[in-house]
């Protein structure tokens, strides 16, 4: 059609929906001009340095601040007791618990707030921090979980020790959190009873930390003729903690302003609330001046959102031909010394539930217990879904135990156990219903692409060569979007998403939304969204997040929603628009609305295209006196978007690895990763989000773990111990998709950031224990470090020259 | 408290003088007396590379140079980078390449590649992975980073050719 090459070259030039269009952000990063928390400097600031616990248990006798006071520059020296006329010496946490801000008369972590030394820089605040005394009196720790609830454990937490519920259900001990359970718990013990085949495996997620660059920190500036409140804050929710804020202090919400700035990367470590800020918003309070807490590296790996600390076991029922009859899956979740894990109220194990996975398993249970033990509180969900990560990585191991134990190949096992493409939209035995996917037809193009028959043959070759070699697949589906507000709340608000769109009389636009980027590249895909449904360049379409006093309220970026969520809200705010200005359209050009179609960036009249108005064209005239009579001036729409369902990102994850039975060391030899993440926004931006999730699953399976002695001291947190790896340890990444577009969201895209993360650890792991598989091994707990690799093959005597 | 101390030295081209206590680090120097807050803190133990600046010919982790070691010295951090308007070839192939997220190793991973591309114009894709690996993205997971750096150095080379 002639139409078309004009109509193509409009297209195009919006830059809208599936194009590679370069980042917006960039612009300030690449000259060193981001603004991030800690480059905020307001006049008169005073900055605020911790007194943190040197025992894991411990109560506190006396606190002297003389020495402290003494020190040329500090100001002030906070405890609990200071905080306690203001009742912020506590304060309820994201999981239904309370959590002190300073320690109150006994601490229950290693590196637990007990001061805050405010000075006027950071030299004399860390001098004044070296001199507080505390006395402490050592009480002994609980470190593993599984000592937690035995008659005689010490009990953590005093405060709460005679309440029978914090939140979650009755407790039977006062180390026990809750027991939440999901499924059909007689008819699953029934179908392993009867079962042909059965397999049971323990299986660790070690407790690990997202460790962005950037540290947690805050700027707290209370001003007190207005009694306003701003704080500046690397949070991934700024609305969400204004409401914490105001819930705490009583200050009135409207009076408090949170600007999240840029953000030198989240991964969950930047939602909750932590002592921190409450401290330093206190001592802004308390000094009328502005107050910086920054955390160091050190601090950030220790006591702020770690992640996992899941003990599970995995069971599955199967007949003989690997058709899974009925799953089982447990854990024992270690949350530290409060519960300060983010979950929606109603789902305190998160979306653990998740575990049925891409498979179609008649029927299931799934059980979590959670314990205090003497560790940081938490946890938050690294880069990934509440609690999916080990979830996803409970049936991608179990899976490939049962194909062991059967003896069948661990891609067949997985292709006779799908989801079948007809079969959506598919509920499981735990209650998702999946919305849209194509399993069998991922997996098949992935194992062409990587030659999954050649590898077969390689490694057997090279295991009677007596070499190492393994194989891991991943075939996992993800959930994501939280979510819908009747299952999804956090603190009472529901989990929704909003975006709020001004199209100016020129016909540029500015759009705010509730979300909160960390590197996602906000900026550049709403826009691009906007601009296919308005038909307005997305250059000139202005993005703006994370100032409370501007964006209308949502719940942030976490959790992969800001795409299923924020980004939906964005293109029904944009049909708003796109609905009034069809009506303007239909004044303009005096025909019916009824006798006009939209084309790119226009509406025009069916039949005669050249009577057409473009979007620029009903945007001045939406400003002026000839409207329609009674419609209001101005070409504006807000959205609060309360997604209909979860979304169920998927992906086939491929891992060659190569293991050197001498050294232990495990060399990745080729990753190759399928993703559908539904529609596709920008996939420039998509490969780079793949490419650093897989990167992060790489840490997790490969190096990162937090751990304790007996006591509970810390044994590695610093980057010297902590494993972040280098461009020289990150393997090349391959990327491949396909589009199953969501049949629930406005224009059919999942999110993305998190697929890599959640299936690409037990890809790895998959492909480290393949390894040994011909040798028996069924199961190796992470991370797979070249030492522990090795360990493994001196238990099995492959390490002899 | 030690008696403070002057110390003079040129950044980014400009003559700066600072009097700073002898235990004060370079990169609290820069971000905080200075207002050149784009070398970042990530770890302040000499891990990261976030607050990388180039100290007479070197990269070096200024989290863990004394101001006071910097007497006489010429320095360029990332704000040096844009001259007359133009941005040099590593910002437009950080941009181009997608070799950034959220920003924030960014500053120093431009500031070691300058080095690099000095010391080594034409690197291979291990060579860079090598010689970047004192500054960590959490990120990227540092391929398009290693693609930005190659294309730089592709255009590094023609504007010289
Ligand atoms: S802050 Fe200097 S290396 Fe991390
Ligand atoms: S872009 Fe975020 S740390 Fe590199």
């Amino acid at each position: 059609m002639a139409a078309s090459t004009d109509t193509l070259e409009r297209e195009s030039k919006l830059q809208g929906l599936g194009s590679s269009r370069l980042r917006k952000e960039d612009a300030r990063f690449i000259r060193g001009r981001g603004t991030y928390v800690d480059d905020i400097k307001l006049p008169g600031m005073l900055f605020g340095a911790m007194v943190r616990s040197p025992y894991a248990h411990a109560r506190i006798k006396s606190i002297d601040k003389s020495k402290a006071l003494a020190v040329p520059g500090v100001v002030a020296v906070l405890t609990a007791d200071d905080l306690k006329p203001v009742k912020l010496h506590w304060m309820p946490t994201l999981g239904g618990d309370v959590q002190a801000v300073l320690a109150d008369k006994k601490v229950c972590f290693q590196m637990q707030e007990v001061a805050m030394v405010i000075a006027g820089d950071r030299y004399s605040a860390a001098d004044g921090a070296e001199l507080v005394e505390v006395d402490y009196e050592e009480l002994p720790a609980i470190v593993d979980p599984h000592k937690s609830m035995t008659p005689d454990a010490p009990i953590i937490r005093e405060d709460i020790a005679d309440k029978d519920n914090v939140g979650h259900g009755p407790r039977t001990h006062p180390n026990h959190i809750f027991t939440w359970e999901a499924g059909d718990k007689a008819g699953v013990d029934a179908t392993f009873a009867g079962a042909e085949v059965t397999v049971r495996e323990e299986i660790l997620n070690p407790r690990v930390h997202p460790c962005p660059l950037e540290t947690c920190g805050c700027v707290a500036s209370f001003d007190k003729p207005t009694g306003q409140l701003t704080v500046y804050l690397t949070s991934q929710a700024p609305h969400l903690v204004r409401t914490v804020v105001a819930m705490l202090s009583g200050i009135p919400e409207s009076k408090i302003r949170i600007v999240g700035g840029d953000i030198g990367g989240g991964f969950g470590n930047k939602v909750p609330v932590y002592p921190g800020y409450v401290v330093a918003i206190v001592a802004s309070i308390v000094t009328g001046v502005p107050i910086k807490w920054i955390e160091s590296r050190i601090d950030n790996i220790s006591t702020t959102g770690f992640a996992r600390d899941y003990h599970g076991v995995g069971e599955l029922a199967a007949d003989k031909d690997g058709r899974i009859k009925a799953l089982r899956f447990t854990a024992l979740a270690d949350h530290g010394a409060f519960n300060s894990h983010v979950s929606a109220t109603k789902l305190p194990a998160g979306l653990f539930s998740i575990c049925t996975g891409s498979y179609a398993i008649p029927k299931a249970y799934a059980r979590v217990d959670a314990v205090y033990t003497n560790k940081a509180p938490g946890g938050v969900a690294y880069r990934c879904s509440l609690r999916v990560t080990e979830a996803v990585y409970l049936i991608e191991r179990m899976i490939d135990v049962l194909a062991q134990k059967l003896g069948l190949d661990k891609a067949e096992i997985r292709r006779r156990n799908f989801v079948k493409a007809e079969q959506f939209p598919y509920t499981t035995a735990l209650g998702w219903t999946l919305d849209s996917g194509n399993y069998h037809g991922a997996l098949d193009k992935v194992l062409k692409a990587v030659d999954y028959d050649g590898l077969r043959k390689e490694q057997a070759e090279k295991r009677a060569r007596g070499e190492l070699m393994g194989i891991g697949i991943s075939t996992f589906t993800e959930i994501v979007g939280a979510g819908p507000t009747k299952v999804c709340d956090i603190l009472g608000i529901g989990l929704f998403d909003s975006c709020d769109i001004r199209v100016n009389p020129t016909g540029s636009a500015i759009a705010r939304l509730g979300t909160m980027s960390q590197g996602q590249g906000h900026a550049t895909t709403y826009a691009q969204i906007i601009a296919t449904e308005l038909g307005l360049s997305s250059d000139e379409i202005q993005i703006e997040e994370g100032d409370t006093d501007k964006a209308p309220y949502g719940a942030g970026t976490w959790g992969s929603r800001s795409t299923p969520v924020g980004g939906a809200a964005a293109a029904m705010a944009a049909r708003k628009i796109r609905a009034k200005a069809q009506k303007i359209a239909a004044h303009l050009l005096e025909v019916g609305e009824g006798d006009l179609e939209w084309e790119v960036d226009r509406f025009k009249v069916k039949g005669n295209p050249s009577q057409a108005k473009t979007m620029k064209d009903i945007a001045m005239a939406a400003h002026t006196s000839n409207l329609p009579d009674g419609m209001e001036k101005g070409l504006d729409a807000t959205e609060y978007y309360d997604p209909p369902n979860m979304t169920f990102p998927f992906g086939a994850y491929v891992c060659v690895v190569d293991i050197d039975r001498h050294t232990g060391e495990p060399k990745v030899r080729r990753f190759y990763a399928l993703d559908d993440c539904g529609t596709r926004i920008n996939p420039m931006i998509i490969e780079g989000q793949i490419h650093g999730g897989l990167t992060e699953a790489f840490a997790v399976a490969f190096g990162q773990a937090i751990p304790f002695d007996e006591n509970g001291n810390h044994l590695g947190n610093s980057l010297m111990d902590y494993f972040l790896p280098t461009a020289v340890e990150t393997p090349h990444w391959e990327t491949d998709h396909t589009v199953t577009p969501s049949p629930h969201h406005p224009i059919g895209a999942k999110g993305v950031a998190e697929s890599p993360h959640v299936g690409g650890i037990p890809c790895f792991s998959n492909a480290v224990v393949d390894a040994f598989a011909h040798l028996g091994v069924t199961h190796m707990d992470m991370p797979h470090t070249s030492y522990r690799v090795w360990q493994q093959c001196k238990a099995l005597g492959l390490n002899e020259r | 408290m030690a008696t403070k101390q002057a110390v003079s030295f040129k950044l980014n081209g400009k003559a700066v003088d600072v009097v700073v206590e002898p235990r004060e680090l370079l990169i609290h120097t820069l971000r905080e007396r200075l207002q050149h807050t784009g070398p970042h803190i990530g770890c302040e133990t000499t891990h990261c590379g976030a607050c990388t600046v180039d100290l007479d010919g070197m990269s070096v982790k200024s989290c863990t140079v004394l101001t006071v070691q910097c007497q006489d010295s010429e320095m360029l951090t990332i704000e040096g980078f844009e001259q007359g308007g133009a941005l040099h070839a590593l910002q437009e192939s950080f941009h181009e390449q997608h070799g950034l997220q959220c920003g924030f190793c960014t500053p120093g991973m431009i500031t070691r590649a300058y080095r690099l591309l000095k010391e080594n114009p034409n690197p291979s894709e291990e060579e860079i992975r090598y010689w970047m690996a004192g500054n960590l993205c959490r990120c990227t997971g540092y391929q398009n980073i290693v693609k930005a750096v190659q294309h730089a150095a592709k255009k590094l080379a023609a504007a010289a050719a």
